[in-house]
């Protein structure tokens, strides 16, 4: 289950036959533990990673790391308020951190002042958050496993080996 | 111009080029054809080992190492071997060496005279009779093919003679992938005790082995460490072919002769590569073993889609080759090679490179990206058709 659910973190597009093939497998094996991994929702969908940089729709929108201080609510601790902050379509992901600050959000907007709308206007008016601070990101040299900047060319020469 | 008739040496003369090179001259420029040629890792070595070798650049660690090569990467090597039973002194019975072509070199050189026979496990790399033959001995080129590809102890004493001084085994091995059953490797480490003779065992691959098989060396017998040259070493399980690094094992009175050759030809290893390789043993652990997944879901397929064409295949044990049988096609190996190369368009080596037994095979290195693989399968499969019918 572990080999399949890599070899499709890896490539989601492989297909069940090779699937079954590098994993001595038989094919209906393999359509039984995907399903098992999408019912128990660990495989939680499948999608194309994007270098946004090559998108020419996207490649002049902004995003911004922000670090949030809040303060906790007695009976919901930081999930309420991070629930209010991530449903907003802008925010592509958020997590609880230690250290100097509570909540870290990653947002994209079409302009730098887009982004600074949204913060002033939606996230530091939100009950409970005391300060935020927002960086925006300059160039993203890898994310999620990949990195965007590298040359995919095999080098192997022949040899005597 | 020197026209003088003997130029040359006429042993370097006599040497045959290596039938894989020859192979590759035909390719050079061709970006159309799919290669499983390179026996080669298509990872680059781990960042951790490459980050090591910048951090001693940096620092100028640029010297020369001991001839023996770092202690701290001969200290690494002895613990590595444990987990092989292995028990090696680092001060005097572990020599780094430039990848293990030099220690099969150099112990072949230190241990052979002229008229000596060894007996070489073939097919194999294409290295091992070359090499001997330059020690003027008499090559017993003995054939696996029939076994499954290893050698088996009942067959190996049939040509052992009073005249045998050395025994070379490949395990996993390289071209067929195949190991030795430790059950069998026991068999010959008797065999070699009651005849005293040496065994060099390449164990190059012992990291690569697939499903839930071990790694077993000779070496690792009772009573066999008198007998047994360990060569190892950092290229193919560390993706580290570039850097040069492997190692030899053996007892002290044989490493002083072996350590002779070694320092007259090269001196030492690079440091860089030794510092990377050390880095490699104390934290490489975890890339090496994604690596020999990646290798091990390669040879399934590639183990199903031959077995599907039809082609006879021993499947490999581990390594990153697979040696099918293509005799129902009616082609030797060097014709079947140069008809994939000049209509397929997938270049493959032709069995017979690799000595004897090797005739009606050809050796396929699946260490390349899956999606070439499927096209170079696929590819194959047109042809193997088309000859059916």
């Amino acid at each position: 289950m572990q080999e399949i659910l890599q070899l499709l973190q890896d490539n989601a597009r492989m297909s069940i036959d090779d699937i079954a093939a590098m994993t001595k497998k038989s094919v209906d094996q393999v359509k039984q533990i995907i399903q098992k991994l999408e019912d128990d929702g660990i495989i939680v969908k499948y999608a194309a990673i994007v270098n946004p940089d090559k998108v020419l729709a996207t490649r002049d929108r902004v995003r911004a790391v922000i670090e949030i201080q809040v303060t906790p609510e007695r009976e919901h601790g930081f999930d309420a308020i991070a629930e209010r902050i991530y449903r907003f379509p802008e925010v592509k992901s958020l997590n609880l951190m230690s250290g100097g600050y509570d909540l870290q959000v990653i947002i994209e907007g079409d302009s730098l002042q887009d982004v600074a709308f949204f913060v002033a206007r939606k996230l530091s008016t939100i009950n409970g958050v005391k300060s935020t601070k927002t960086h925006f990101v300059l160039k993203t040299y890898k994310e999620n496993d990949v990195i965007y900047v590298d040359e995919k060319r095999d080098r192997r020469e022949g040899v005597t080996a | 111009m020197n026209t003088r008739k003997d130029k040359f040496s006429q042993k370097i003369v006599d040497t045959p080029p290596s039938g894989i090179r020859k192979f590759f001259e035909l390719i050079i420029g061709r970006d159309d054809i799919i290669s499983l040629g390179v026996g080669e890792p298509d990872f680059s070595t781990p960042w951790v080992m490459r980050e090591e070798a910048f951090y001693h650049l940096e620092k100028g660690h640029t010297s020369y190492t001991s001839n023996w090569g770092l202690q701290e990467l001969r200290d690494g090597i002895a613990d590595y071997l444990t987990k092989y039973h292995l028990s090696y002194d680092p001060k005097k019975e572990i020599l780094i060496t430039i990848g293990v072509s030099e220690a099969v070199d150099a112990v072949l050189r230190a241990i052979l005279n002229p008229g000596d026979e060894i007996i070489i496990c073939e097919p194999c790399y294409v290295s091992y009779q070359p090499l001997a033959a330059l020690c003027e001995t008499n090559l017993i080129h003995f054939d696996t093919s029939k076994s499954g590809f290893y050698p088996t102890a009942e067959e190996l004493e049939k040509v052992i003679t009073p005249k045998t001084k050395a025994i070379m085994l490949c395990s996993p091995s390289n071209p067929t992938g195949r190991m030795i059953p430790a059950a069998e490797l026991e068999k010959i480490a008797e065999l070699v005790k009651k005849h005293e003779i040496w065994v060099l065992s390449d164990e190059v691959y012992s990291e690569l082995v697939y499903d839930d098989r071990k790694h077993c060396s000779i070496g690792s017998f009772p009573g066999m460490k008198p007998y047994t040259i360990v060569l190892n070493g950092f290229s193919k399980a560390f993706a580290m072919t570039g850097w040069r690094i492997g190692y030899l094992c053996c007892p002290d009175d044989l490493m002083q002769q072996v350590y002779k050759l070694h320092q007259y030809s090269t001196i030492c290893a690079p440091i860089m590569s030794q510092y990377a390789a050390a880095e490699g043993l104390r934290s490489g652990k975890e890339e090496v073993e994604k690596m020999r997944v990646s290798y091990q879901q390669r040879r399934n397929l590639m183990y199903k889609a031959f077995t599907e064409m039809g082609l006879p295949v021993a499947e490999p044990d581990g390594a990153f080759y697979i040696f099918p049988d293509i005799r129902s096609t009616g082609l030797t190996s060097e014709d079947f090679a140069t008809k994939l190369i000049n209509e397929y368009k997938v270049a493959v080596v032709p069995g017979t490179v690799f000595g004897a037994g090797g005739e009606g095979f050809i050796r396929c290195c699946y260490a390349t990206d899956i999606n070439k693989l499927k096209i170079a399968l696929e590819r194959i499969g047109q042809m193997v058709d088309s000859l059916k019918m």
